[in-house]
């Protein structure tokens, strides 16, 4: 069991998107800062900090599609190491707007193809759900500020009953 | 395990340096050197983000649907894509917008600067004048830093509040629209601005003064452009100018930015004349900051002779200057200026090309529509700042490895490679989306 009192180990990871969550997150961070610097130990958050850990994770927040074998497999390995996994932005939630490609017309397809075979894209793109286990979704484009700070709470709430 | 960038050392002056993910900036990009008997090979600044093909989804879409896909080219940015997208559709329409709606966008744009910028200043760049790994390690005990903590975040609310009062939101803006705006400001939404933006002013001049005062300094000579206003400081209208001394038109700027591909990264870069140029805060200071507001002018006094300048470091004052002009000029515009409600303006659908150039935080940014007789958008393109400075990007890193070679610690020169870069403020989430077909 967690020391009640130990800061929850939060990851954020941004795969096939705009990165507008990130940035409404940061813009969160405006008036929540002082709150979460005393609860959360953010172990990972390029856009945060260089000096980043994957070890464990008690949330894991991932904004963004699944566009490559590589960001599946960076998923799946995200997944084993958090005891919740959120999916925050449409693109995670519901892949698109990054998947976009998925609903081009065949003569659009075969104009991009050298492309996704230069980079070893899927050839679907996928979102977050389609490949590992979700345990909250936040949608929107960008995610909803105040849904995130309701799943927030009610993380904080789950993982560190009081 | 730590994820920080690592290296490979294959023997003493011959090695190859891999940061695996560049951490503090915008988006996913990883770098490749190689370096030969202590001499840089190559450098390979990939961006890692994949393709989203937005200028293929462009097409088909019906024209008034434009500006809100393309702004989901870059979270950070989609304000600017917005003003663009928008100005280059509303040239295809025909539509002239009212003088009210111009002063509305450069609010808009005020509001994304001073976000923006702070993001980058405090959060990206500042860590690293301050030795911390976060801007989040700065210690809340220590005045200065304390201080520090609370100018950041108060200065990126007050520009939040200003994107969301006129604009709707700070990403994705819900209110601007070809023709116009849909939804305008109220006299307590207009007051709360000022009083926010009134009290940010002396946080503004401390960051200018810790960016002045920095260690930092990387010259470099370049060809610097920006869209350069005719009369005041600005993100949305002017001339394309260099510091060669070049004025390229907006509706051909194609024939003046050559595309130069890299089969390594999921971007395209450009060069213009054959040369690499530079794009961003510091193009636009050196080229126009005589434009810049009064009482800008006033504050900053000998601050301004820094400019012209060929330090990439100075970006990051450049930058810290242009949150405050956003500030003096807002708060001119929203203390003098009666928002009234309008109607939006219609145009006419019609086989034409639209060109959008403006200013974004980050550089000169391009959208092109060739719309149709039936309104829908048969082709588009779009040119963004991060794709036009990584020739800049890729020679400056070299440059610095070899001055750094052979007696820095390799860790050290990863860590001098990642501080310029940051000083560019890359944004790799916009360089991504284009794809043109026929491409040698």
């Amino acid at each position: 069991m967690e020391n009640k009192d130990s800061k929850i180990k939060v990851g954020w990871f941004s795969f096939s998107c705009c990165e507008d969550n990130t940035v409404v997150f940061t813009e969160l961070m405006n008036d929540h800062w002082q709150e979460w610097k005393k609860i959360f130990d953010f172990r990972h958050a390029r856009v945060l900090k260089s000096q980043n850990v994957f070890d464990e994770f008690d949330i894991a927040f991932i904004e963004g599609a699944v566009a490559s074998e590589e960001q599946a497999e960076k998923v799946r390995q995200i997944r084993e190491k958090s005891k919740k996994l959120v999916a925050v932005g449409a693109c995670a939630v519901i892949g698109m707007p990054a998947g976009q490609r998925n609903t081009f017309a065949e003569e659009q397809k075969a104009e991009i193809e050298f492309l996704l075979a230069r980079f070893a894209a899927l050839p679907k793109v996928l979102k977050v759900s389609e490949v590992v286990k979700v345990d909250m979704e936040v949608g929107g484009c960008p995610m909803d500020p105040k849904i995130f700070l309701e799943a927030v709470t009610k993380l904080i709430g789950e993982l560190r009953p009081s | 395990m730590a994820n920080c960038g690592h290296l490979n050392i294959y023997f003493v002056h011959t090695f190859d340096l891999t940061l695996d993910r560049l951490t503090k900036v915008e988006g996913s990009a990883s770098l490749e050197i190689r370096v030969k008997d202590n001499k840089v090979e190559h450098v390979h600044f990939k961006i890692t983000e994949y393709k989203r093909f937005f200028t293929k989804a462009m097409e088909g879409k019906p024209i008034v649907a434009l500006p809100q896909l393309l702004s989901r080219i870059c979270g950070t940015c989609s304000n600017a894509h917005i003003m663009c997208s928008i100005e280059a559709c509303e040239r295809a329409l025909g539509i002239v917008p009212s003088e009210q709606t111009l002063i509305l966008r450069a609010l808009t744009m005020y509001g994304l600067n001073i976000r923006d910028h702070a993001l980058h200043l405090y959060l990206f760049a500042l860590p690293d004048i301050y030795g911390k790994d976060a801007f989040l390690d700065f210690d809340e005990n220590n005045p200065e830093q304390h201080q520090l903590l609370h100018d950041a975040f108060e200065i990126k609310a007050a520009g939040n509040f200003l994107s969301t009062l006129i604009a709707g939101r700070s990403v994705h803006a819900l209110y601007p629209a070809i023709g116009g705006f849909n939804h305008f400001p109220d006299s307590s939404g207009i007051a709360e601005a000022i009083s926010k933006l009134e009290a940010i002013r002396p946080a503004v001049l401390r960051l200018i003064e810790i960016f002045k005062n920095s260690p930092f300094h990387f010259d470099r000579k370049t060809n610097f452009m920006a869209l350069v206003p005719d009369d005041k400081y600005g993100f949305l209208n002017g001339r394309i100018r260099t510091s060669k001394g070049d004025c390229i038109p907006e509706e051909n700027f194609r024939e003046h930015l050559e595309r130069v591909i890299l089969p390594y990264s999921q971007a395209v870069a450009y060069k213009h004349k054959e040369e690499a140029y530079m794009v961003g805060a510091l193009s636009r200071m050196n080229l126009a900051k005589n434009l810049l507001h009064s009482r800008t002018c006033d504050a900053l006094g000998s601050t301004l002779d820094l400019f012209p300048s060929t330090d990439v470091f100075y970006t990051n004052i450049a930058q810290a200057i242009e949150i405050l002009h956003s500030i003096d000029d807002s708060l001119e515009i929203l203390k003098t200026k009666k928002i009234l409600p309008e109607p939006i303006i219609k145009g006419q659908n019609r086989n034409a090309v639209g060109v959008g150039v403006i200013e974004a935080p980050r550089g000169t940014l391009y959208h092109k529509v060739h719309l149709g007789n039936d309104g829908m958008v048969k082709s588009g393109e779009v040119v963004v700042p991060t794709g036009q400075n990584q020739v800049n990007i890729e020679e400056d890193i070299a440059t610095l490895v070899n001055q750094l070679i052979p007696e820095t610690p390799k860790d050290k020169i990863t860590f001098e490679i990642e501080k310029l870069i940051r000083a560019y403020d890359p944004c790799m989430s916009c360089a991504t989306h284009f794809l043109k077909v026929r491409w040698s």
